[in-house]
């Protein structure tokens, strides 16, 4: 990300410590994730010390420190999710784009994260993939949604 | 403003805007803490210091170091039930650091030598740590350095420095080791380098005229930068003055 964006960013919201929480949120916005050098320059530029700053980045689980996927698969774990198999759903995926929950594919393609619950329990069980909502998910349907996906990204190249 | 409260029955005088744990230490009542000092301001992440306040007929457990007292409560610092409660928390507070010379002698006050509970956390998150985050104060509001911080949040928090590397605005100078009630953060000189080993910070120390080394770099800095010393003060060691 160059700085120059974070600047303008900066500018936006306010050089100012009241302003971190919004102005981190712009950041990931823009580059998906919270690059260390950005938040570096966050740090120089509101004249607040790296570690709040970064115990910050770290507190809130929507930022994150490292790239993520093009693609974001949540999976619901919440309660209804779970008895309909949820965890099953995280396992395919691991298999299928071979990454750990959590972790982010080689090609910055697809990340894999659970999520607790999302209060759309009649859907169970629900995978997220970028913000679209997939109900009643089945094993299969999942790998051929991923498939789907990795040939849509194929076929652009 | 002077006001009046009881603690224990015996009635006190305090002075507006002080913490109530000051207030009943300054009149001889024994109340315990891990995560307090006077240095710093009052945090309330230990919680030995609960005790029970009654206040208007109610009465209610809270934590007295941040605690800040009013005319007319009545306060009560040793029960049965405050001592269940804080045998509860150091049972916990054992867990997490089993090794602690301090937290074993205050656990064995309350009749507690062994924990139920598994430290959170695995391998070198292991490390006798219980969060009180004393170290990271100091840190920022006694040297300024800034140095720690908490990382994450609810059973994966840590205390440490940004990104886990060598802290590169930290001086060396140990107040974390020196304030840490478990003494978890490990300090030592060797070999002409000061090496504070949780946050694996080590400073060469500079030397004197003569030779001697007491101190790294830039403590040394930070000291004629607080004192508005002359840039040749440290030249000399304070023996050699």
């Amino acid at each position: 990300m160059e700085l120059s964006r974070v600047d303008a960013i900066i500018e936006r919201n306010g050089s100012r410590g009241a302003s971190l929480l919004a102005i981190l949120q712009d950041v990931q916005d823009e580059a998906n994730y919270l690059p260390r050098e950005a938040l570096e320059h966050v740090s120089k530029r509101l004249e607040l010390p790296l570690a709040r700053v970064y115990a910050m980045a770290t507190f809130f689980q929507a930022f994150h420190l490292e790239p993520r996927g093009k693609y974001v698969c949540t999976v619901c774990m919440g309660t209804a999710c779970h008895v309909r198999g949820a965890a099953r759903l995280v396992e395919q995926l691991e298999r299928d784009l071979e990454v750990k929950s959590g972790g982010t594919t080689k090609d910055l393609q697809f990340t894999v994260e659970e999520v607790n619950c999302v209060g759309a329990c009649a859907l169970g069980p629900l995978v997220i993939i970028n913000g679209e909502y997939h109900g009643t998910m089945t094993a299969d349907r999942l790998t051929k949604t991923v498939e789907g996906l990795k040939k849509a990204e194929g076929g652009t190249r | 403003m002077t006001l009046n409260l009881t603690i224990n029955g015996v009635r006190v005088e305090a002075e507006e805007g002080e913490s109530l744990l000051d207030v009943a230490r300054r009149n001889g009542f024994e109340i315990p803490s891990l995560c307090h000092h006077e240095a710093v301001a009052a945090y309330g992440a230990c919680r030995l210091c609960l005790v029970e306040v009654t206040k208007g007929g109610r009465k209610k457990l809270t934590t007295s170091c941040n605690y800040e007292v009013l005319g007319g409560i009545e306060v009560v610092t040793e029960s049965a039930a405050i001592r269940r409660h804080r045998a509860m928390v150091l049972e916990l507070i054992l867990a997490e650091a089993p090794e602690s010379a301090t937290v074993k002698a205050l656990a064995a006050e309350y009749g507690v030598t062994r924990s139920r509970f598994a430290a959170s956390g695995a391998g070198e998150d292991r490390d006798g740590c219980i969060l009180c985050g004393l170290c990271a104060r100091v840190c920022a509001e006694v040297v300024g350095a800034n140095a720690l911080t908490f990382r994450k949040r609810g059973d994966n928090r840590q205390m440490g420095t940004p990104f886990v590397e060598e802290p590169q605005t930290c001086i060396a100078c140990g107040a974390c080791a020196w304030v840490c009630p478990t003494s978890c953060v490990g300090f030592d000189e060797q070999n002409g380098e000061r090496k504070v080993h949780r946050w694996k910070r080590s400073l060469p120390l500079a030397k004197t005229e003569k030779g001697h080394a007491f101190a790294p770099q830039f403590q040394l800095f930070h000291f004629r930068k607080l004192a508005k010393l002359e840039a040749d003060f440290y030249k000399k060691a304070p023996g050699e003055r």
